[in-house]
């Protein structure tokens, strides 16, 4: 596999000055005392490592299937590990999504935060470079670094600033699946590393580089072992049913802002793209039956058990749930189509799923609960909460026009060739995301208005508006430009269906 | 001649300029509602400067963006296309005066957002008349559905919601689960979303799948109305008048039944629809939502609720049309959707006067109405005349064209079907008609059904004012112009035939 160095790119380590500006940014914030400073040094630095991100996607060359703006720098070569950061089409979007994500969590809970809010600042900031550098690390280890540094933020954003009653259960929760996930992941990586040793070429040495492991054969039984261990972590993460469970428990009780990164980024469908895919493409050619089979349960599951729920959050967590299934159907189908529309529809999820737990965090400041009972005929109060809410939930199901259009019909496309009639299952139940998805809307914007909290409701003010009317934008944007993005992932799709394809890769045995 | 140019663009644009002019002006009524005038007026005059091009079968067409690999977002504008359009345009320009009638000029909100959304929905159907392929139809054929609910929710009631909910699950769900799936595996067996005349399957493709996948596009055409996922539309009634009347009887509707001919014509084939039974199969499928649409409407009393499942059975006629193969049943087809379409807003408007000037909404209310409301009655008989297709009007020439192309493709019971529809449309209609004219008028007061202060049928009963009866009065002429000189359009439609 083929790298551009950043040096011939862009003539410095760009890839570096994102990944550590967020943690750089957070030293700062321990010397700064005064909340009116703090918030606008944290969003300066939100909104450099956006603009720095947009320039990146720009200066990305969409025409090859090369990772760019590499940098490797030897870490422990006596195991094989090096500092090795470098983004390809597959992973190049999530950089600046991230980037996105992060300024918008911050300028909408601009306010609503009281509690500690440099503490808080600073976590969501370590967060961003935890998630930037799990998007462009190309090294088995250091990726596991920051996939595992994830977890502290996460954890201390649930516990201290989690809206529900039992949110220090949900955060411990969260993190002792994740941390069962890491261990198979561990062993898996070490299993690839160990294993590339006996490979022709590699001199006896270890290797745990994503791009030289790429090179190498591995043997079947060792590609299956691999596919169930990472399979596992990355399942665990999506989530996929049934390891789903962590995932309205963390969106109900945590706070709004660590929601849209759990739902909005979806890294476990990111981890079978960058690691499953290329490294054990056999194994999960073998399997591809499996993740096709968990991909249309998740969907039927997730989409009928959000169509019973009675808060908006669990049911945006369901509907997150379903949405991955659909993904990893696209995955499973093994051709050009179907993962082109994951790469999309995971993006897309991360602006669609975000928007929709913003609205539902709007709804939340204002009104104190998400529980659709205690909502209804808020659009007459907050006639800009309920166009925003409108074009993520028109997102949501798959409107054309929306972002989550293109994704859903590639996928769809290349799940019928791949699969025929278990396809058409999947059809039927993106009818229940119209479903509840109307639910939503109607319940908590049309009707009524039940409670007098919601008639003394204000509509969004100027920092929330501004948030939601990027999101919204973009959400448009992608749904009437798909190519925009399509065009990034196109050539390394490409390659990795080549990696895919079954006769092509020799199976040393 | 195929040409390409910017006008199918500035024809799909030109609507939604008038949008942003209606709200701009919100607070400047009537200059809000001339935005909606003047950009319909543009409108038509973009669709008749490409009349010259697409007269001799040729197109004009524009590629917009590329939305995903290997497909397009591509607009290309044919005959049928232009009469698709050119009817709805038309017939916008004459509903939004008769909206000035009936909701009056008051910056009231809810007025402006009539007005806006009615815009909108124009352009999307001129973006369904110059799909140019099944990416961009669905594209605007989905937008359309949502453009279209806040115009159904018009009143804002409970009633209203719940009818708009079955609206949008209906519409939404029937596109979901059966037309993205047809548009799918369309593509997985013909390797391509365009639109050509004489189809795109190759000649060794799975004869069941395509039956199968046919059957999709029928279930997911929801617009079109056929049974059974026709109860939308009477559900749909809910709506005010001026709605129901350019929806629910030209623009919707007409776009359901476009998006059949264009499957059956430019996906398929008149001679691979042949050879697979599907005409056939299209012909048992319509035939039954005539007859039972018919008997319906024979049931009900409500005024709009009939008009509803006669337009289902009328709708029917236009697909049965097509589904004959023949070219004289394309053209009654074709014909039958512009004459419908006029005749039918004819009615509605009609409705709308009646219930302006009496609060009367049941059919067995009508008596001796003709009397007191001459003008509006006239209207009525004349679009009810043209629906049962008798002459001097456009109905009953395009129901003899419908007749010429059964007996071409030797469908001895589709005759049956259609001489029986028409004699159960005439019972219903003309069971009105006589009511309104010859029985003694209605004395009673008004009762359940709200009304005026005073008495009903007491001579407070006025005619509505001139921007209702006007363009009632205009469609109801065009009705019978378009039956007794049908070749002005005759030439166009010929064309868009085939």
């Amino acid at each position: 596999m083929n790298e551009v160095s950043a040096a011939e790119q862009v003539g410095f380590p760009i890839l570096s000055t994102l990944v550590f500006l967020p943690i750089l940014t957070m030293v700062a914030l321990a010397f700064i005392r005064r909340d009116r400073i703090l918030r606008r040094v944290a969003l300066g630095g939100a909104l450099a490592v956006l603009g720095l991100s947009m320039w990146l996607t720009a200066r990305f060359d969409t025409g090859a299937a090369d990772f760019q703006f590499a940098e490797k720098v030897p870490w422990v070569p006596a195991i094989g590990l090096s500092y090795h950061l470098a983004v390809d089409g597959v992973s190049i979007l999530f950089v600046p999504l991230t980037a996105l994500l992060v300024v918008v969590v911050m300028l909408s809970t601009w306010t609503s935060v009281r509690h500690q809010p440099k503490a808080y600042l600073m976590a969501v900031l370590t967060f961003e470079t935890a998630a930037i550098g799990v998007f462009t690390s190309v090294d088995l280890i250091l990726f596991f670094v920051f996939w595992e540094l994830m977890l502290i933020p996460t954890y201390v954003l649930i516990k201290v600033w989690g809206s529900g009653p039992h949110r220090g259960r949900a955060a411990a929760r969260y993190v002792l699946a994740m941390l069962l996930g890491s261990a198979a992941l561990l062993v898996g990586f070490v299993l690839l590393g160990v294993s590339y040793r006996s490979a022709p070429g590699s001199g006896e040495e270890l290797s745990f580089d994503l791009l030289t492991l790429m090179d190498a054969t591995v043997p079947l039984g060792t590609q299956t072992a691999v596919f169930f261990l990472l399979a596992f972590a990355f399942a665990l993460k999506a989530p996929l049913v049934p390891f789903h469970a962590w995932l309205p428990a963390t969106l109900l009780e945590g706070p709004i802002g660590m929601a849209v990164f759990l739902a909005g980024l979806k890294m476990g469908v990111f981890g079978f793209l960058r690691f499953v895919l290329p490294l054990v493409p056999d194994a999960f050619v073998t399997f591809s039956w499996l993740i096709a089979g968990l991909g249309v349960v998740a969907v039927l599951y997730g989409a009928l058990i959000a169509l019973i729920q009675v808060d908006l959050r669990r049911l945006i967590a369901f509907a997150s749930i379903s949405h991955v299934g659909l993904a990893m159907l696209g995955l499973s189908s093994l051709n050009a189509q179907g993962l082109q529309g994951a790469v999309f529809m995971v993006i897309s999820l991360g602006l669609v799923s975000s928007g929709m737990l913003f609205a539902a965090g709007f709804i939340h400041q204002r009104v104190g609960t998400t529980d659709i009972a205690a909502l209804g005929g808020l659009a007459q109060r907050t006639p800009a909460l309920a166009t925003f809410a409108l074009i993520a939930s028109l997102g949501a199901l798959a409107l054309p026009g929306t972002s989550g259009f293109p994704g859903e019909f590639l996928i769809l496309l290349g799940a019928f060739r791949a699969h025929g009639w278990l396809a058409a299952i999947a059809v039927t139940t993106v009818i229940l995301a119209a479903a509840y998805v109307l639910v939503f809307f109607e319940r908590a914007f049309h009707g009524r208005i039940r409670s007098t909290i919601v008639s003394a409701t204000s509509d969004l003010r100027p920092r929330e508006a501004v948030s939601a009317g990027v999101l919204g934008f973009a959400i448009v944007a992608l749904g009437v430009f798909p190519t925009a993005a399509l065009d990034y992932s196109s050539a390394s799709v490409e390659n990795l269906v080549g990696r895919l394809d079954i006769t092509t890769v020799a199976t040393a045995d | 001649m195929d040409a390409s140019g910017l006008t199918p663009l500035f024809a799909l644009l030109a609507p939604v300029l008038g949008a942003f002019g209606v709200v701009i002006l919100r607070r400047h009524p009537p200059a809000r509602e001339l935005c909606g005038v003047v950009a319909g007026i543009a409108q038509i005059g973009l669709l008749a400067t490409m009349v010259p091009a697409v007269r001799d079968g040729g197109t004009v067409s524009l590629t917009l963006s590329t939305f995903l690999p290997e497909v397009s977002i591509a607009l290309r504008a044919d005959a049928l296309g232009i009469v698709l359009a050119g009817t709805a345009a038309i017939l916008w320009v004459l509903t939004t005066f008769y909206a000035m009638g009936y909701f009056g000029t008051a910056a009231d909100p809810a007025v402006t957002r009539f007005h806006a959304f009615l815009c909108l929905t124009m352009s999307a159907t001129v973006g369904v008349a110059f799909s140019a392929n099944l990416i961009t139809l669905f594209l605007f054929y989905e937008v359309m559905t949502v453009i279209t609910y806040p115009l159904v929710t018009h009143t804002g009631t409970p009633e209203a919601l719940r009818a708009g909910r079955r609206y949008l699950t209906y519409q939404l769900g029937a596109a979901i689960a059966f037309l993205l799936p047809a548009i799918v595996l369309t593509y997985i067996q013909a390797g391509t979303f365009d639109f050509i005349p004489g189809g795109i399957f190759g000649p060794d493709t799975n004869g069941t799948l395509l039956v199968i996948i046919y059957l999709l596009y029928l279930l997911g055409i929801a617009k079109a109305a056929l049974m059974p996922v026709h109860s939308w539309l009477p559900a749909a009634m809910v709506a005010p008048v001026p709605v129901s009347a350019l929806l629910h009887a030209v623009a919707v509707v007409n776009v359901g039944v476009f998006c059949v001919f264009r499957v059956v014509l430019d996906v398929y084939g008149s001679d691979l629809a042949g050879e697979l039974g599907l005409g056939i199969l299209t012909l048992v499928v319509t035939s039954v939502t005539i007859l039972v649409a018919s008997l319906y409407a024979l049931r009900l009393d409500s005024l709009k609720g009939i008009l509803a499942y006669s337009t289902i059975g009328q709708l029917s006629y236009m697909m049965l049309g097509v589904a004959l193969l023949s070219p004289g049943g394309r053209t009654g087809a074709i014909l039958h959707l512009v004459g419908h379409s006029f005749s039918k807003i004819t009615l509605f408007f009609a409705v709308g006067a009646i219930y302006l000037a009496t609060h009367r909404t049941l059919a067995t209310e009508l008596r001796g109405i003709g009397r007191q409301l001459p003008w509006t009655m006239v209207a009525f008989g004349v679009g009810a005349i043209s629906i049962i297709g008798l002459p001097p009007t456009v109905g009953f020439i395009a129901k003899y064209f419908l007749f010429i192309g059964a007996v071409e493709a030797g469908q001895w019971a589709v005759l049956a079907v259609l001489s029986v529809s028409t004699l159960l449309s005439a019972a219903y209609y003309l069971r009105m008609l006589r009511s309104a004219l010859f029985d003694a008028p209605l004395m009673v007061p008004a009762g359940a059904s709200g009304g005026t202060a005073g008495l009903m049928g007491t001579p407070t009963v006025r005619e509505p004012g001139a921007l209702v009866l006007g363009p009632m009065l205009v469609t109801a002429a065009i009705t019978v112009l378009l039956g007794l000189a049908p070749g002005l359009i005759l030439d166009l439609i010929r064309v868009a035939a085939g």
